[in-house]
């Protein structure tokens, strides 16, 4: 690595190109571990001038995270970091002692990690957090405490944040997602950065919010701030980015203006990638680069196999209680999927317990016609699919755990036919569920799930924790296996793009109550209620299905 | 070669890191020698004869007071006898007092915990409630009142010390099943179709007691402390039996001019508490390594 | 403005509402513990095997102590008023006669109160300052660096009380004579029976404090307070602190359980004349209603201190003051 360092040593720290906020070549990050030094990064070169905004693209273990985190020398204590050239605000970082770093971080570079609520102190009101930055850059003296008060109010209201006053003095548990986001952003910027690096900033919000923080960035950008943003959604990066760096294994394996990228990429990877987004264009055909026809599926509208009626549940709270669910009617038909979306809180999880009768509703019935067989009542495959497995099971005895209507070898060759049904090999059943992947763990909660053969199947999330391409993955999976069984399914999900790909009706959910119903083309092409137009339109303008940019697919089994 | 940074621990944490298979090795040293220490204590209780040819009571006029040597390796007291004899010979009292009042501590604390866990919530307010009452007795003082109340006596003692640390596991067996029953296997086994009491003997309960072997290691270093601070005290077996707790009380009368007397026997307690402290943490972190990603 | 002002206010009332409803239930709930165990010390005298009278006075008595006793302890009249009236005395703070000693329970008590007091003070500041030193110098260190001391305090941790106060006297009294041997009298007849009740808390508090400091540094938080500039150190002090502090409530009960605990054994090995030294000559005296009241004012002590430190929480952690849990 001499020669690396020699490098910076040569190299003259630039001043001719003022407009370069972060210049940085050929960076490399290690970690030691017990298996030796993994390799996170691996040669990423990027740079971000004044009012641009560079997306960095990848799926979770790419290295993306650990890139933005070195850029302002936070890549952990254990991190081993070496750049050919690392200039910060015009800065030789390279030479940075923790002193130096501590000059430019919050007053150079902002940073804005994902998860809001994590990255907000809980002890600590927005006005400490916000004034934090201020404590460390600003002009004010440490014990101006009412000038502070007055600027973090500022920044809270140029933030988008209303009453400032009010909410400078609340603490962030008490404030909604969307407003906890503006808060972060505020406290990155308090100092008067000319950079900020996002790091999936929008990640955990609800559509509607997602759109107002990346239209607060946008207008951040055209202030002249910099944004390094850092996202696994190329249709996020879509709607704000200038550049696009796609990374995978901790390398770039394609980089350009957003629209060449998008529009034309290049990479398999990348391509693998935009093939794998779940949108309105998707529906009918796999999520792999080949876009072939999904097996087309059969609907028995006369046979419903679930049909619920007028289901209301409340919760009580201290204070009143709370309608989770009011007057809300379905029916799922054979071979049927019903999309039921909705934003957080809107009371879809609770329905989905209903209808699988974990949870007893106050009032209306849930009715399954001609459910004869016992044992094959509805299933369900949860979100966190590691909860759902006893921690001493090994996946044979979870799959194995609904087949007890079978003797011991039938059971032994129906777990391994099922493993096999979801593309897993049989030596999976002697596994723990620890020691699978998040996709591997999915399948195997399928596979537990189709095991006694329900009529209806409820998917409560399925894919929500995943990344995209193995997001891509099961839900081709469950689009075979329904075809192939002839399976009733709910789909739960608050991602519109994934429910108009799999759904063929859909529910759209707003405060427990159903605000708009049909088939998923009408009613995601053509909405009736306002909330319905209001949420298709924060999506992302990429995957907005008002005009799809592939041709129509005819509807699978849409006439029968 | 650059070195940018070496502070904020997060970024490392979130990597994938592989668990060292040198490093588990040596981790698991300090466990090893503590059960073997477990171990060794065990048989001094089990056959003491084994450790010492020394008679731990008979008295020795001519070798009163030796300090700790060739002959005797702990010293002599007072009375001429082998301390190591006489810390050999304790061990006997002092693990049979922690581990028969562990058993029934966990006995009486499992129960009420499960019933307080799985049963109607009425029960459970109750249960909880003596609970707090008893969690508001110094688990000493309540042995004491005990004592004061029925007597010495090594079933007494038991008992006392058993029922003071009661509260203890049942407050965690209960919320250990509260939280078991909430978990997402439970509902998918009824999704199943297995009906309340498979899953309560398949799921519940194995998971809501993984608990058990812990609490039960940890839980008889502090029954073994509470045995010998009461033998401290003067309540445990009379002399001239020997009993570790007894053994520092007269050991404390005679620091001056014997230190040994006051460092052996509490050496002895130390080690054999050390060691299960060590082994219960070990197994909690077996437990929780198995339960988490 | 004045709108704002008004939101202002309004979460001020809610926060205020939230804080002294938590404060009436605590109070109530420590009443009822309260009233539960004079309940089960009373039932326990008359329900323990043999005659009440023999149990709180022993065989030998003359037929005029043992009258003296019944009027004492109402024994003639029927057991639920013989129960009210107990209560009724207990809740004017009368803690009944000792007959061992022919004086009132409150004046045998009394005075031995403030040596206790001291004592525990004593060792609650050495603890806590010992326990937060350790949780911020060690904790996220490397390994190496955390062994000695985390090595320290599973054997403090382990370390019974009896032997920690033998091995100090030995080292501190009888080698080098620097501290008294044992008494009450001065600061420095308090340092050893202090430390002996201070080090094993501290270890434990310690131990649990570096796990909240730990994972409160792991926290996204904590990243963030360093992207803005700010500095480890003040990351640790600023945030980490008050985090650490969170897991310890935990310890809250088992803590005052060890400190009582810990006081009858430390006042027994330093020879301080206490309430923890007239607890073990009560029992062995068998002076029922001297061990009667000890264990009632123990249990006043722990439902004050609960209270009192659960309110602190409330201080400590926002979060708690949300209505509704």
């Amino acid at each position: 690595m001499s020669s690396t360092s020699l490098a910076t040593a040569v190299r003259p720290a630039p001043g001719q190109d003022t407009d370069l906020l972060i210049d940085v070549q050929d960076l490399h990050v290690h970690f030691p571990t017990g298996a030796g030094p993994v390799h996170a990064v691996r040669g990423i070169s990027l740079q971000v001038r004044r009012g641009e905004t560079v997306a960095v693209v990848g799926e979770s273990g790419s290295g993306k995270s650990v890139t933005s985190r070195a850029l302002v020398g936070l890549a952990g204590p254990h991190a081993r970091v070496e750049a050919a050239r690392l200039h910060v605000g015009g800065q030789d970082a390279g030479r940075f002692t923790e002193r130096d770093w501590q000059r430019v971080r919050g007053a150079e570079i902002g940073l804005v990690l994902q998860d809001a609520l994590g990255s907000l102190d809980p002890l600590r009101t927005v006005e400490q957090e916000v004034g934090e930055a201020l404590r460390r850059h600003g002009t004010l003296s440490r014990w101006d405490r009412r000038g502070r008060r007055a600027a973090v109010e500022e920044l809270l209201a140029a933030a988008g944040i209303p009453d400032p006053a009010v909410r400078s003095r609340q603490y962030p548990h008490e404030l909604s997602g969307g407003l906890r986001q503006r808060a972060l952003i505020a406290s990155a910027l308090a100092g008067g950065p000319s950079l900020l690096i996002a790091d999936e900033p929008t990640t955990a919000l609800d559509v509607t919010v997602q759109a107002q923080i990346l239209d607060l960035l946008a207008q951040r950008k055209r202030d002249g701030l910099g944004l390094l943003l850092v996202s696994h959604d190329l249709a996020v990066v879509a709607a704000v980015a200038d550049r696009v760096l796609v990374v995978s294994g901790g390398e770039v394996v394609e980089e350009g203006p957003v629209a060449d990228v998008i529009g034309a990429p290049a990479h398999p990877y990348t391509r693998t990638l935009l093939s794998a987004i779940p949108s309105a264009g998707s529906r009918g055909r796999r999520l792999s680069p080949d876009r072939a026809p999904l097996p087309e599926r059969s609907i028995d509208v006369d046979a419903p196999v679930v049909v619920a009626d007028g289901l209301g549940k409340s919760f009580r709270r201290r204070g009143g209680a709370i309608h989770a669910v009011r007057d809300v009617s379905l029916t799922i038909s054979r071979g049927e999927t019903l999309g039921l979306v909705g934003e957080s809180g809107s009371g879809k999880s609770t329905v989905a317990r209903l209808l699988l009768g974990l949870t007893r509703p106050d009032t209306g019935t849930v009715r399954f016609p001609g459910a004869e067989r016992p044992g094959a009542g509805p299933q369900l495959v949860p979100q966190d699919a590691f909860g759902s497995f006893d921690p001493r099971y090994p996946v044979g005895a979870v799959v194995a755990e609904g087949l007890g209507h079978l003797d011991r070898t039938r059971r032994r060759a129906r777990v391994v036919e099922l493993l096999d049904q979801v593309g897993l090999p049989a030596s999976v059943a002697e596994r723990y569920p620890r020691q699978l992947s998040g996709g591997q763990r999915q399948r195997v909660a399928i596979a537990r799930a189709i095991g006694p053969r329900p009529r209806l199947l409820v998917c409560d999330e399925p894919v929500s924790a995943l990344d995209v391409s193995v997001q891509a993955q099961v839900l081709d999976l469950l689009a075979e296996l329904q075809a192939e069984l002839g399976t009733a399914v709910l789909f739960v999900s608050h991602d519109l793009g994934v429910v108009h790909h799999v759904s063929d009706r859909v529910l759209v959910m707003r405060h427990g109550e159903i605000v708009e119903s049909g088939p998923v083309q009408r009613v995601f092409r053509a909405p009736a209620h306002p909330y319905t137009e209001l949420l298709l339109d924060s999506l992302p303008p990429a995957v907005r299905p008002i005009r799809p940019p592939h041709a129509p697919v005819p509807e699978p089994g849409a006439t029968s | 070669m650059i070195v940018l940074d070496r502070a904020g621990r997060a970024a490392a944490r979130s990597q994938p890191a592989q668990r060292p298979r040198r490093r588990v090795r040596r981790e698991q040293l300090p466990v090893l020698a503590a059960s073997g220490v477990l171990v060794l204590v065990g048989a001094m209780a089990l056959v003491p004869g084994a450790f010492t040819a020394a008679d731990p009571i008979l008295a020795d006029p001519i070798a009163t007071l030796r300090p700790p040597g060739a002959e005797h390796p702990f010293g002599t007291d007072l009375l001429g006898r082998d301390v190591w004899a006489r810390v050999v010979h304790g061990a006997r009292h002092s693990l049979f007092i922690g581990l028969t009042a562990t058993v029934l501590a966990l006995l009486v604390g499992v129960l009420l915990g499960l019933a307080a866990g799985v049963g109607h919530r009425y029960l459970d307010e109750f249960v909880s409630r003596v609970f707090d009452v008893l969690g508001a007795f110094p688990e000493l003082l309540l042995a004491l009142l005990f004592i004061s109340l029925a007597g010495t006596g090594t079933a007494n003692l038991i008992i006392a010390i058993g029922i003071a640390a009661a509260p203890r596991y049942g407050r965690v067996v209960r919320a250990e099943t509260l939280a078991v029953r909430n978990a997402g296997y439970v509902e998918q086994a009824a999704l199943l179709g297995i009906g309340a009491w498979a899953r309560a003997l398949r799921h519940v309960l194995p998971n809501a007691l993984g608990t058990i072997p812990i609490l039960a290691t940890l839980g008889l270093g502090s029954a073994i402390i509470s045995a010998a601070g009461l033998g401290f005290l003067g309540f445990g077996p009379q002399p001239p039996l020997p009993e570790w707790g007894s053994l520092l009380a007269e050991g404390r009368n005679y620091l001056r001019i014997g230190w040994w007397l006051g460092v052996f026997p509490g050496l002895a307690i130390t080690v054999t508490v050390v060691a299960t402290a060590v082994v219960g943490g070990h197994l909690q972190r077996r437990f929780e390594r198995r339960n988490s990603l | 403005m004045t709108a704002q002002t008004g939101v202002t206010a309004a979460l001020r009332r809610e926060r205020v509402r939230v804080v002294s409803a938590t404060v009436l239930r605590k109070l109530l709930s420590g009443v009822v513990v309260l009233w539960a165990a004079v309940t089960l010390t009373f039932f326990s005298v008359h329900l323990a095997p043999g005659d009440p009278v023999t149990l709180l006075m022993g065989e030998n008595i003359t037929p005029e102590f043992r009258a003296a006793v019944i009027a004492d302890w109402q024994l003639d009249q029927p057991l639920w008023q013989q129960y009210l009236s107990h209560l009724l005395r207990i809740a004017s703070g009368d803690l009944g006669t000792s007959f061992v000693q022919q004086q009132p329970v409150n004046a045998v008590l009394g005075a031995r109160l403030w040596p206790t007091v001291a004592l525990t003070a004593a060792a609650v500041v050495v603890a806590v300052g010992l326990a937060v030193a350790g949780a911020l110098l060690t904790a996220g260190r490397p390994r190496w660096m955390v062994a000695l001391p985390s090595t320290l305090e599973l054997v403090l941790a382990s370390v019974p009380s009896f032997w920690l106060g033998i091995l100090l006297l030995t080292a501190f009294s009888f080698q080098f004579a620097l501290f008294p041997v044992a008494g009450t009298e001065g600061v420095r007849a308090l340092v050893l029976p202090a430390l002996t009740l201070a080090l094993p808390l501290a270890a434990v508090l310690s131990q649990v404090m570096r796990g909240g400091l730990e994972r409160a540094l792991e926290q996204p938080f904590a990243v963030t307070a360093r992207s803005r500039g700010v500095s480890p150190w003040e990351v640790r002090t600023r945030h980490g602190l008050r985090h650490s502090l969170l897991p310890a409530v935990t310890l809250t009960g088992w803590a005052v359980g060890g400190l009582l605990n810990g006081t009858v054994i430390t006042e027994q090995v330093f020879g301080r004349p206490g309430l923890g030294q007239a607890t073990v000559q009560a029992v062995t005296q068998q002076d029922i209603p001297v061990v009667l009241a000890v264990v009632l004012l123990s249990v006043v002590f722990y439902v004050v201190v609960s209270t009192v430190v659960d309110l602190l929480y409330l201080l400590v952690d926002p979060r708690l003051r949300r209505s509704g849990t």
